[in-house]
């Protein structure tokens, strides 16, 4: 095809960021649903290496529990749904892991990483970064740039949830495996001991939460169908093409 | 749509002839090098198997962490369990004088041990973590014999695959591979904290299991069977856990 300008028609996102994204948001709603009904079962968290309902907890989230043995104040215990909370946390951790590493082998091989996340050179300034949160307040729509590729805010933020966040979680949730610290005594010793990984492991999954929210929120902002589309078909209806 | 070239055709028919041939393979090795627990089948079976094996080719000889006494929790919690039957008040009452342990299924000589048998018998200590499924841990000293003393003694047959221990209560059973039960750090332990082991956490015989999480330490243990296959203890899947609908292997 014979077109000047062949922007228009090259995908918004690869093929691969499409499926690793999607299998990547599967994996997470699953671990964080089978996540809130393993920590209902001891909603205390401790720091350290031991913890446990003769000891002092670091916080409690104030929700009864599905354990009888857990003091929570409520006078009722939840229904136990931990076994196959279990078996569907490990089982979708595995999906995420080898997600993970098919993105990171496909994200170098192109030069994804490269050339849609790392911040562009003159970019890399804090008030860069400044100036774009400034633009969202001011509640000013994206320019066709940003239609094609990811602004300064979006690049970071992405960076850091793929290379800090989730490795991350990954590491705080192996580190209470007891069989894998048998074999990796470092993985849970560094992170101060077997509850602070556990903690660890929780806040962590805080922090993601609050980027899905913040994430879906913007997606909300700039258009959800239109986004949602590029991010399955690949395909983006740019602001010149909008009647 | 273009149709498919040849070279396409060719190229894919290999990817998928090579991608099958390796499964085989993969299993056939997997069956062989023992990487496939009873729980293998399911909607879960999957992420329990690639958990297994990669446990068992990673983890096969590790230790579990063991801790300087200092860090020997002053207040371990003793989680709760079934009401005690009428057979374990029995012994309790009696002070555990006829508590005997029976040791059969594939080996050389069936054994019938009391406690004296097993204190007799070479004893070890360590000071270990309990990790509990729900997210809760202590820390205590364990005095016993390890398993693997008393598999000797028996003369365990090289065919067996795993053991299978029965707790007094009823329908209280797990089972564990030849790694997990030859392990040095897999007792069965009499003593705990410089004491006899308390019958809140176990006493007077418990299986500890350190490397994985507290429901594989089973309590009040009566009997060891040696086996080549799980088909026939219970519903073929390894313990009571997974018919509960927790995972058999519970080294994560």
């Amino acid at each position: 095809m014979a077109i000047s300008d062949p922007k228009p028609e090259s995908p918004r996102h690869a093929a691969f960021v499409r499926v690793t994204h999607w299998l990547t948001f599967f994996s997470f709603v699953a671990l964080l649903v089978t996540g809130a009904e393993i920590v209902i079962s001891h909603p205390r968290f401790y720091w350290g290496e031991t913890g446990n309902v003769n000891t002092r907890p670091l916080f409690t989230l104030h929700i009864p529990s599905s354990r009888g043995t857990v003091p929570t104040g409520y006078g009722y215990v939840m229904p136990d749904q931990n076994g196959w909370s279990r078996y569907l946390h490990f089982e979708t951790a595995w999906a995420l892991v080898v997600t993970g590493l098919a993105y990171g082998i496909a994200g170098l091989w192109t030069g994804h990483f490269r050339k849609n996340l790392v911040p562009e050179r003159g970019n890399r300034s804090w008030r860069a970064h400044w100036q774009r949160i400034a633009r969202y307040l001011r509640r000013r729509p994206p320019d066709a740039a940003e239609t094609r590729s990811y602004n300064v805010l979006q690049r970071t933020t992405y960076l850091v949830v793929i290379f800090a966040l989730f490795p991350l979680v990954i590491w705080t949730g192996l580190a209470l495996s007891p069989s894998f610290n048998s074999a990796f005594p470092a993985a849970v010793d560094v992170l101060g001991g077997r509850q602070s990984a556990r903690t660890l492991h929780f806040l962590v999954s805080c922090i993601l939460v609050l980027f899905l929210v913040v994430h879906v929120v913007m997606i909300a902002f700039s258009g959800f169908w239109n986004r949602m589309r590029a991010m399955i078909t690949g395909r983006v209806v740019l602001p010149e093409e909008r009647s | 749509m273009k149709p498919i070239s040849r070279r396409k055709l060719i190229t894919t028919g290999l990817a998928a002839t090579a991608g099958v041939a390796g499964l085989a393979a993969a299993d056939r090795l997997a069956q062989r090098y023992g990487l496939i627990p009873p729980d293998h089948g399911g909607l879960f079976g999957a992420g329990e198997t690639l958990t297994y094996a990669a446990q068992r080719l990673l983890t096969a000889h590790s230790l579990a962490r063991e801790f300087p006494r200092s860090m020997i929790s002053k207040a371990p919690f003793a989680n709760e369990t079934a009401p005690p039957s009428d057979e374990f008040k029995r012994h309790q009452a009696a002070g555990f004088a006829d508590w005997r342990l029976a040791v059969d299924g594939m080996v050389a000589h069936p054994l019938s041990l009391s406690l004296a048998d097993l204190r007799s018998l070479p004893h070890r200590n360590q000071i270990t973590e309990v990790v509990c499924e729900e997210g809760w841990s202590y820390i205590a000293e364990w005095i016993g014999t390890p398993l693997s003393e008393v598999l000797k003694e028996a003369g365990v047959l090289p065919q067996a695959r795993y053991i299978v221990y029965f707790s007094i209560q009823k329908e209280w059973w797990e089972s564990i591979d030849m790694a997990d039960a030859l392990h040095p750090q897999t007792f069965l332990t009499l003593g705990m904290n410089d004491g006899d082991l308390p019958v809140g956490f176990g006493g007077p015989l418990r299986l500890r299991v350190p490397r994985q999480l507290g429901y594989k330490s089973v309590k009040y243990i009566v009997r060891l069977t040696a086996t080549d296959s799980m088909k026939d203890f219970g519903k073929g899947l390894g313990s009571a856990s997974p018919e509960g609908g927790y995972a058999w292997y519970a080294g994560i």
